[in-house]
């Protein structure tokens, strides 16, 4: 199969680097991988081709970069399963991290992260003779979050990093899951707490990126929202957006509608007047577009077997909860 | 650049351990790497960590047992006494660290059964485990707060007055050469696969520690033994573990016969790696393989066994082979592994034998798959590797920070060294395209490795491979960089892992000529049988130049309480 690959390339040593785009075409077999295609061009044609590759075999984590616009590992990639009709792919550096070089990126912002979660064990009292006693069940949920690599591809591709790069982002706090979720951890409250700050768990916008690109199944967004629960679940609801999660739920319960315009009276509270006094802006644009929300609602008649139900589902929630292993792929 | 007490060069599993216990001891550390810590190679170890643990019954004497057969004899008894020993002691210190093993149903740590041993004491982490316990590493030495130097390529070992003062490396960033003090130098680079092709390693495992140390002056021992692991896909060498086998997993040949029962009646596809792989290219070369391979059959095991604790495989399968292993078998065949042989060191990991008896380097330590001490002798079990990185890790650590403490550095010529390496770089750099490439010539190396150096060897196939090596050597001293600037210059660092690939890729073969029997991994068809009157003893290969064969001499190998025995599986 002759394929090309249009490779995003940047040269800091250029007179003047910019970066551009550099066409390769070569001759692939029906199982290459994207890697096999580029160490092929590195091998062959441009010695001067600058990515990151070792394993070949998804497990080291060097070699994410975008292909086709997406976060992926090329060791994982078959060249057949991404090429369009032109048998043309695109491969860049991966996003939000600063480019080295070519498909090389810094990834020192994203340890930075990782290493501002705590990322070690910390058990209270004291070490016992033998191992710890877990059950297996914990553990083998704990190993569907050691699965990651720390490749990256959730870092390059999550919305909320590309407008806000104080957010740690979806490995990091896969990271942090890893020990909250850790029954020898003893440390979950005062993590949970320390996550709940400005760039921790409430920063994320539920936008399933990482989970869809993630190459290990980590789904770092999952994560993140069961850190949510059990943030609120150990009594740490003084956060707006755990106020909002909860606001959100009793309006609903309530009245069974989201009433738009108690929600933020909720969340950042009914005195809180320089918050409020911001959305004010906000309010005046919708008002003219009649997209601001009403104070009057009309009752809604079966609103009281809407509550029933609301209940028997916060109850089903509570009994999983209580099981940690049945959160592995839940949101 | 300040002076560093221990310096420790790779940061897999050895390195990290090595590195946290000379913390621990109080020295001050700095951690240097090619790639990023979680990058390393030891990621790749599949199945699990031996260990035998006296509350489950299990005696470190039968492990030590195990190893000493699985060595075919030729691993030092004194040093498999002490990893096994202290295996149970360096795993519950794993887990403490944070490894998330699996349990048993009393939430204990939990086994699996593994290739060449009569129990089950193999601790696993599904088939992640050199991966869950490398990321645990590193999250320690995140805590630490140890010194890294992250992708940082070590280009020479400084050697003074016979003692090692440190190293000289380019950060492959900028490409800024620099030279870093230490009173003691930890390699614990791992191993040297690419030297063959296809190897079940990374594209990192050049064998760069292995030949540093050799050109320093310190000696390489058991070369010649180079494990083929029984199950690696075809074409691109991609590992699936021997933990499949020790779940259940059974080997067949084209007419879907066990036909490990011919070749070991009791251990089946559970004997020794040498001896699986033998017995598969036998079947092979015998035409009772399929398209160059044998299978591997897992069906049986029932697709939830094989989600839970072979994930990784299942995953592998589909990926690299196209194949579903909870529907249909794998094909597979022997693939280059794994190095027994290494940096020669005492069981304190010293480079250096006090007592005189071999000549080394003070100051300089090895541990990991770079290191010989021996312990795995002709073949390795699996799962020892793991065991071996972190015992040997944390003794060479220790031993390193007790001897930093009171020898200072003497005054050096930083800039002498800086500038012997700065001139190597610009030759490359500067040298003229002549047509040949890096890349051709790694591959003609690994072919002919593979092809000569591989489960079955005769004198007349190595020799052919010593003058390959000899003219790829003189093709190498002319090719050119062809990507001429500093910063992340990947052309650039391949040229220089050849140079310590060729060392390596030669060392194997002058070892392989020099031992006319055949024993663990090393199997000669001109010479069939092991012969201890005359074999039972280590082969040590000492640099003497590019364009001099090394001076050979030998070393006895320790017997404990284990004396040679017809190896039958």
């Amino acid at each position: 199969m002759r394929i090309t690959i249009k490779v995003r390339r940047f040269n800091p040593e250029a007179p003047k680097p910019q970066p551009y785009w550099q066409d390769y075409t070569l001759e692939v077999t029906k199982t290459s991988t994207v890697l096999d295609a580029l160490i092929r061009i590195r091998e062959e044609v441009d010695e001067s081709l600058a990515l990151r590759c070792s394993c070949r075999s998804a497990i080291c984590g060097s070699c994410a970069m975008r292909i086709n616009g997406h976060a992926s590992l090329a060791c994982k990639t078959k060249v057949s399963a991404v090429v369009d009709a032109h048998n043309t792919l695109t491969v860049e550096p991966m996003g939000n991290l600063p480019v080295i070089k070519d498909l090389v990126v810094d990834m020192t912002p994203h340890w930075h992260k990782v290493r501002a979660v705590e990322p070690w064990l910390q058990p209270v009292g004291p070490e016992p003779q033998g191992e710890y006693l877990a059950p297996n069940e914990a553990m083998l949920h704990l190993a569907g979050v050691m699965n990651c690599i720390m490749c990256g591809a959730c870092v390059s591709d999550c919305t909320v990093l590309e407008v806000d790069s104080n957010f740690l982002g979806p490995a990091a706090l896969a990271k942090a899951y890893r020990f909250v979720a850790d029954p020898r951890d003893g440390m979950t409250k005062e993590r949970l707490a320390k996550y709940n700050a400005y760039g921790g768990i409430w920063d994320c916008t539920r936008c399933y990126e990482c989970v869809q690109v993630c190459p290990k199944g980590v789904a770092p967004m999952d994560r993140i929202m069961a850190m949510r629960e059990r943030a609120i679940g150990m009594g740490l609801k003084d956060t707006y957006g755990a106020r909002h999660t909860l606001a959100f739920e009793e309006l609903v319960e309530h009245s069974g509608r989201l009433d738009e315009l108690r929600l933020p009276l909720k969340t950042f509270g009914y005195t809180n007047i320089p918050k409020l006094v911001g959305l004010l802006p906000i309010a005046l644009r919708a008002l003219p577009k009649q997209k601001a929300p009403s104070p009057f609602h009309k009752p809604i008649p079966e609103v009281k077997s809407f509550q029933t139900t609301f209940r028997k589902a916060r109850q089903a929630a509570e009994t999983e909860r209580q099981a940690p292993t049945s959160q592995a792929h839940h949101g | 650049m300040q002076e560093y007490h221990v310096l420790v060069i790779g940061a897999g599993l050895a390195g990290m351990r090595a590195a946290l216990e000379a913390h621990k001891q109080g020295a001050r550390v700095a951690l240097m790497s090619k790639v990023h810590p979680v990058r390393s190679h030891s990621n790749a170890a599949q199945g699990g960590i031996n260990a035998a643990l006296t509350d489950r019954g299990d005696r470190w004497e039968d492990h030590a047992y195990d190893t000493v057969k699985g060595s075919d004899w030729l691993g030092d008894q004194d040093a498999i006494e002490v990893m096994c020993k202290e295996a149970g002691q360096e795993l519950i210190s794993l887990e403490h660290m944070g490894v998330i093993f699996n349990r048993d149903e009393q939430g204990r740590l939990g086994t699996r059964a593994f290739g060449g041993q009569r129990r089950a004491r193999t601790f696993f982490v599904a088939d992640i485990t050199g991966q869950a316990i490398l990321h645990v590493m590193y999250e320690q030495i995140l805590k630490s707060g140890i010194a890294l130097f992250e992708e940082w390529f070590c280009t020479d070992l400084v050697v003074e007055n016979g003692r090692c003062v440190g190293c000289v490396a380019m950060e492959i960033r900028t490409g800024r050469v620099a030279f870093i003090p230490a009173r003691t130098v930890i390699l614990a680079t791992g191993g040297l696969g690419r030297v063959f092709e296809p190897s079940t390693n990374a594209l990192i495992c050049t064998g760069d520690g292995m030949a540093l140390a050799y050109r320093a002056g310190v000696p390489l021992m058991d070369m010649e033994m180079v494990q083929y692991h029984p199950t690696t896909l075809k074409g691109s060498g991609v590992l699936i573990t021997e933990g499949a086998r020790g779940e259940g997993a059974y080997l067949l040949n084209k007419d879907g016969e066990r036909f490990m029962a011919r070749y070991a009646p009791t251990m089946m596809e559970l004997a020794s790696r040498d001896v699986v792989s033998r017995a598969e290219m036998t079947e092979i070369a015998e035409g009772r393989g399929v398209d160059g391979c044998v299978l591997l059959d897992c069906r049986h095991l029932g697709e939830k066994k094989i989600r839970e604790r072979l994930s990784q495989i299942y995953e592998i399968g589909l990926d690299f082979a196209g194949v579903d292993i909870t529907k249909e078998p794998i094909p597979i065949r022997p693939g280059m592994h794994y190095q027994m042989g290494g940096i020669k060191t005492d069981i304190w990991g010293r480079c250096w034998d006090p007592q005189g008896k071999w000549q080394g380097v003070e100051g300089l330590f090895a541990a990991g798959e770079c290191a010989c001490v021996s312990v795995h002798g002709g073949n390795r079990l699996g799962a020892n590797s793991l065991l071996d990185t972190v015992v040997f890790g944390r003794r060479a650590g220790a031993t390193a920070a007790q001897w930093a403490q009171d020898k200072p550095l003497p005054t050096l010529n930083d800039a002498h060294w800086v500038q012997k390496t700065e001139t190597r770089i610009r030759t490359l750099l500067a040298r003229e395209n002549n047509g040949d490439t890096v890349a051709r010539i790694r591959w003609e190396m690994g072919t002919t490795m593979d092809q000569f150096l591989g489960v079955f060897r005769e004198q007349e196939g190595m020799e052919q491979a010593l003058r390959t090596l000899r003219q790829l050597r003189q093709r190498y001293n002319k090719v050119s960089v062809r990507d001429k600037g500093r910063t992340f210059n990947t052309a650039l660092i391949f040229a220089l892992e050849l140079d310590y690939m060729l060392e390596c890729a030669e060392a194997i073969v002058r070892s392989g000529l020099e031992r006319k029997e055949s024993r663990g991994a090393h199997y000669r068809r001109d010479f069939p049988k092991r012969d201890d009157a005359n074999w039972l003893k280590h082969i040590l290969l000492y640099w003497r130049g590019e364009n001099d064969p090394p001076t050979i001499t030998y070393l006895p190998v320790t017997i404990t309480q284990w004396p040679p025995e017809k190896r039958v599986y």
